[in-house]
């Protein structure tokens, strides 16, 4: 019997229809987490048709027409849109090697998000001080759960951008350093859409 | 195995390297688009601008458009042939998200229809 | 200062979990105690515990899926032999609170921690040398969700002798698994131990998916690859799509019981059906993951053995994909009898039936690849012929229930038991044995006794049909599930049919034991020399039996399905080619860690002890920031150590 693991060279090594040997590690770091961050979006939608179920189950207690304040949801939304957009400028920056436009962008994002979630903890110790919190309806055990688990992602997601930071200034943007805050843009951005389904279903539509 | 080889184009979301229309000007008009359409989902909202049962639908489609936003200048999804992977992956997570959201409501509705009046 | 832990947790006045636990922990506490003494640790932790490799993963997820075989195993024969004796007067040996815990745990045992880890076992080893590269997209990660599993399955297992297990069934329905009717920690194990393992599934779903779209052999385009690697595909897109529901769903269970929510709680609104239609909105798609990678390795076999090319490799691949379209729009047939209205009913039910006309594609496929082939006869044949026969029977029982008024007479009778047993156990079961018998000589570099095997597969189908048949007639004559005693005594005599099966098939997986005793005592006699001792098809054969760490010196060049039996048909001279320094992962800890970490949590989480849960998530959170700092996680092979392994490798293939 005899083997072939010759350097002949395939006829067809096809662009695009995946002839062409592994992909560049870059390619498959990126590919993977965004199969992560689909496999979240199916976790929210699980907590959306939760909410969508449990919405008008308000056991007697507060609906959200009564509870949700637009102003401030304007002013979470904006300042999410706006972490999320000088997340894509850094992201860019730090691709292109301007360490100090990536550190003020990073500072921005950061301090956007941040604001973010003050704005959202404030709500939520309100509703909970006001004798609306999780454990008054089904209702809001559905919202609290499912703007919560944003929230917590958004947590999480400030979290680990402090410990990019401190990557980025401890080892420079090198290739695996990039490839993380590559992860960490699209986890950025894929939250912000999150964020429109909870606007426009949970607020917007409640809010009527 | 050959890793950091540029042997070929295949692309992912975010990759920016050999995409030139990632720019910092790509990512103002995506930041200006999506404040229209948010500022816009909330005046269709709050407002009787659109006919009110049409409401709903107006704001699904903001929301789709902000989304579409997002997915195009942020995340750089749809340029090149080679994205195709990545289109298809998010095809699939949206048409999962589509049957647990809609089948839910559904069948829940459906149940609840048959529940006796509490 | 302990939660709610106290010595009352140990089952010090029931004798059976009392006595079965204890065996359990002096067994284990001599098999550490031996490879201690002989000084294997160090050898155990740097070659197996911290090991990144696809194939050591492999090898690990398959210990312990048969492993926990035995446990699952257990819990049937005593249910068995309860529904035997307790028929009439008779009150049987089990009272109903063990009886329920026993069923309970044997329908999560099997599903969560026997199927998945065989099925992800076999595609762990299999898959990067099908597709012709050094392993899978994220190595690490792979760790992490083995180890995730097995701290799953500890947790369950520790139910035996601290605490109890959940009285509700493996599907856990609310109210019934509300705080309110089930105050104590049975609902909590089931629940953090499958949060636990789900994580880890959903890892490799994510991992597989990636590497089979991102890492393939140059030239092997999709329509090259192995059928076996597009079904595991399938499956894994299918685990990336389930497994998230499921999260949400115990994640809402969980916050009910803990933060006195009011998802699927009796009152406040809640909603128990919802928790129904999420469930299965996983568990539906969550069969299909088992089958798929199943249908895969009958693919192989069949074709391999048959000494012909797979038929219609086209139809194979379109049914794969459509059967992972499809099985996310059929899970209300489990709940038929919820009371939906008949549209919806309706829905559902036709397109439960329509999902099996692309497995009977498959099956005919199969057939045609035999028909006018060369078969040889050997024990994984056997395994597939049996299954062909014994799924078709199991998946017309199907099609039956997937009727709604038929299901409403067999909704949750033993029918159905008889049912989802017989695709289970023909479909995942047979072909977990198949490849575990047609994969063995490339993993240990010796073929397994075929008599042995044969003779397991002969108990097991013989087993097989004598413990299911008489649960379909059981079920036709009106006897649910889950009795612990059986109130018509016209029943007995069948159930003493159904135990006699389960007799059987212990035979079976005794035989499997002695097969692999009697086959490492004489391995020297059946040592694979050439790496390929079926005459193989696909990449793995091109490879050593066992292959060396890194796959392939040089990756292969593809330009055909079957690329293997392409290379060998042009027959062309090994030419020495030019090696190049290899890079590999290094081995990592953070598996095990992070295991270790995830059992003392969900402990901690289970008993309320608050306290080591923050310690265990700070202590999680701290290995997780230690691995992701860590720049050099790959180390090099050289030139001059691939040569002299191929030079061993050609040599030793040269002398066969």
């Amino acid at each position: 019997m005899t083997i072939a693991e010759t350097d002949f060279v395939p006829a067809d090594v096809a662009r695009g229809r995946g002839g062409g040997g592994p992909a560049p590690t870059r390619t498959v770091v990126a590919y993977g987490f965004w199969i992560f961050l689909l496999s979240d979006f199916i976790l929210f939608s699980g907590l959306f048709a939760a909410y969508a179920v449990l919405s008008n189950q308000t056991a007697g207690g507060p609906s959200g027409a009564e509870l949700f304040n637009l102003r401030n949801v304007f002013i979470e939304t904006m300042c999410l849109l706006l972490s999320s957009y000088s997340c894509g400028i850094g992201a860019l920056a730090a691709e292109r090697r301007h360490v100090d436009y990536f550190y003020v962008s990073a500072v921005f994002t950061f301090l956007l998000g941040a604001a973010f979630l003050f704005i959202e903890f404030s709500e939520f110790a309100n509703m909970i001080n006001a004798g609306a919190g999780p454990s008054r309806s089904a209702f809001l055990s559905a919202f609290f759960t499912l703007v919560g688990t944003h929230g917590a992602h958004v947590t999480l997601g400030l979290l680990w951008f402090i410990y990019m930071i401190a990557q980025v200034y401890a080892k420079g943007l090198r290739p695996h350093v990039l490839r993380r805050l590559l992860c960490f843009s699209l986890f950025w951005h894929a939250l912000d859409i999150v964020w429109i389904g909870v606007l426009t279903l949970v607020y917007l539509m409640g809010a009527r | 195995m050959d890793r950091d080889e540029h042997v070929f184009d295949d692309r992912t979301p975010g990759v920016e390297e050999h995409e030139p229309s990632a720019s910092y000007v790509s990512y103002t008009v995506g930041l200006a688009l999506a404040i229209l359409a948010t500022i816009a989902s909330f005046v269709v909202s709050q407002t009787n601008l659109l006919w009110p049962p049409g409401i709903a639908v107006g704001l699904l489609v903001l929301a789709i458009a902000q989304i579409g936003v997002h997915l195009v200048f942020f995340l750089h999804l749809g340029s090149g042939s080679d994205n195709t992977n990545n289109i298809l992956a998010l095809a699939y997570g949206v048409w999962i998200v589509f049957l647990v959201i809609t089948g839910s409501i559904w069948i829940i509705a459906n149940l609840h229809a048959n529940m006796m009046d509490m | 200062m302990l939660g709610r832990l106290s010595w009352d947790a140990i089952p010090f006045n029931e004798p059976l979990p009392l006595i079965s636990g204890a065996v359990v922990v002096i067994i284990i506490v001599t098999v550490l105690g031996y490879i201690t003494l002989k000084g294997w640790v160090p050898y155990l932790w740097r070659e197996w515990l911290t090991s990144v490799d696809h194939k050591r993963i492999g090898v690990m997820y398959m210990t312990l899926g048969l492993i926990m075989l035995l446990r699952g195993y257990s819990d049937a024969i005593m249910m068995r032999t309860q529904q035997t004796i307790a028929v009439g007067d008779a009150q049987g040996y089990l009272p109903p609170s063990h009886y329920d815990q026993i069923f309970s745990a044997h329908g999560t045992i099997m599903i969560f921690f026997v199927a998945m880890p065989l099925v992800i076992g076999l595609m762990n080893f299999v898959v990067p040398l099908q597709l012709g590269v050094r392993d899978v997209a994220f190595p690490v990660l792979n760790s992490v969700s083995f180890w995730l599993t097995a701290s799953g399955a500890l947790l369950i297992n520790l139910s035996l002798v601290i605490g109890n297990f959940a009285r509700t069934s493996w599907w856990n329905y609310p109210p019934l698994s509300e705080l309110a009717f089930s105050p104590d920690v049975g609902v909590d194990y089931y629940l953090w131990s499958l949060q636990i393992s789900g994580i880890g599934s959903l890892m490799t779903g994510v991992n597989f998916v990636t590497t089979i779209l991102k890492l393939r052999a140059p030239g092997m385009t999709y329509f090259r690859m192995p059928v076996f690697c597009w079904t595991a595909l399938a499956s894994n897109m299918l685990i990336v799509a389930a497994f998230p529901v499921l999260t949400a769903t115990f994640a809402m269970l969980l916050l009910d019981r803990y933060l006195g929510m009011h998802f699927f709680t009796n009152d406040f609104g809640g909603n128990q059906m919802m928790y129904a239609n999420l469930f299965w909105a996983w568990g539906h798609p969550e069969v299909y993951i088992l089958i798929l990678p199943a249908f895969g390795v009958y693919s192989e076999v069949i074709a391999t053995f048959s000494g012909k090319g797979l038929f219609s490799y086209r139809s194979m691949v379109l049914a794969t994909l459509g059967i992972c379209i499809l099985s996310f729009m059929v899970w209300l047939h489990h709940f038929f009898t919820m009371g939906a209205g008949a549209d919806v009913n309706a829905f559902f039910g036709i397109m439960s039936s329509i999902i099996g006309v692309p497995t009977g594609v498959k099956i005919f496929n199969w057939l045609f690849t035999m028909y006018r082939g060369r078969i040889v006869f050997t024990a994984p044949v056997l395994w597939s012929v049996g299954f062909m026969v014994t799924f078709v029977i199991g998946g017309l029982t199907g099609v039956l229930l997937a009727v709604p008024p038929v299901d409403f007479v067999l909704h949750n009778s033993a029918f159905l038991v008889a049912h989802f047993h017989n695709v289970i156990i023909g479909g995942v079961v047979f072909a977990v044995f198949a490849g575990y018998q047609y994969w063995f000589p490339k993993v240990f570099g010796f073929t397994l006794d075929d008599r042995w095997g044969k003779a397991s597969f002969w108990c097991w189908l013989i087993g097989f049909y004598l413990a299911f048949t008489p649960l379909y007639i059981l079920g036709l004559m009106g006897m649910t599930r889950r009795l612990q005693h059986i109130p018509d005594p016209s029943w007995q005599p069948l159930l003493i049919v159904a135990e006699l099966g389960a007799v059987v098939i212990f035979l079976g997986v005794l035989c499997t034991i002695v097969q692999l005793y009697v086959s490492i005592r004489t391995r020297e006699q059946r040592r694979d020399l050439t790496g390929d001792p079926w005459n193989g098809r696909t990449l793995e054969w091109s490879t050593t039996s066992p292959p060396p760490a890194y796959n392939f010196a040089v990756l292969p060049r593809v330009e055909t399905i079957d690329a293997f039996w392409e290379m060998k048909r042009r027959g062309l001279t090994p030419v020495e080619p030019r090696y190049e320094p290899i890079e590999v992962p290094r081995n990592s800890p953070t598996g095990f860690i992070t295991a270790f970490f995830a059992v003392v949590t969900g402990f901690a989480l289970i008993w309320h002890i608050w306290w080591v849960v923050i310690l265990g998530l700070l202590a999680a959170a701290i290995t997780i920031m230690v691995f992701g700092w860590s720049d050099n996680r790959e180390r090099e092979i050289t030139v001059s150590e691939i040569a002299r392994v191929e030079q061993a490798r050609l040599g030793a293939r040269g002398r066969a």
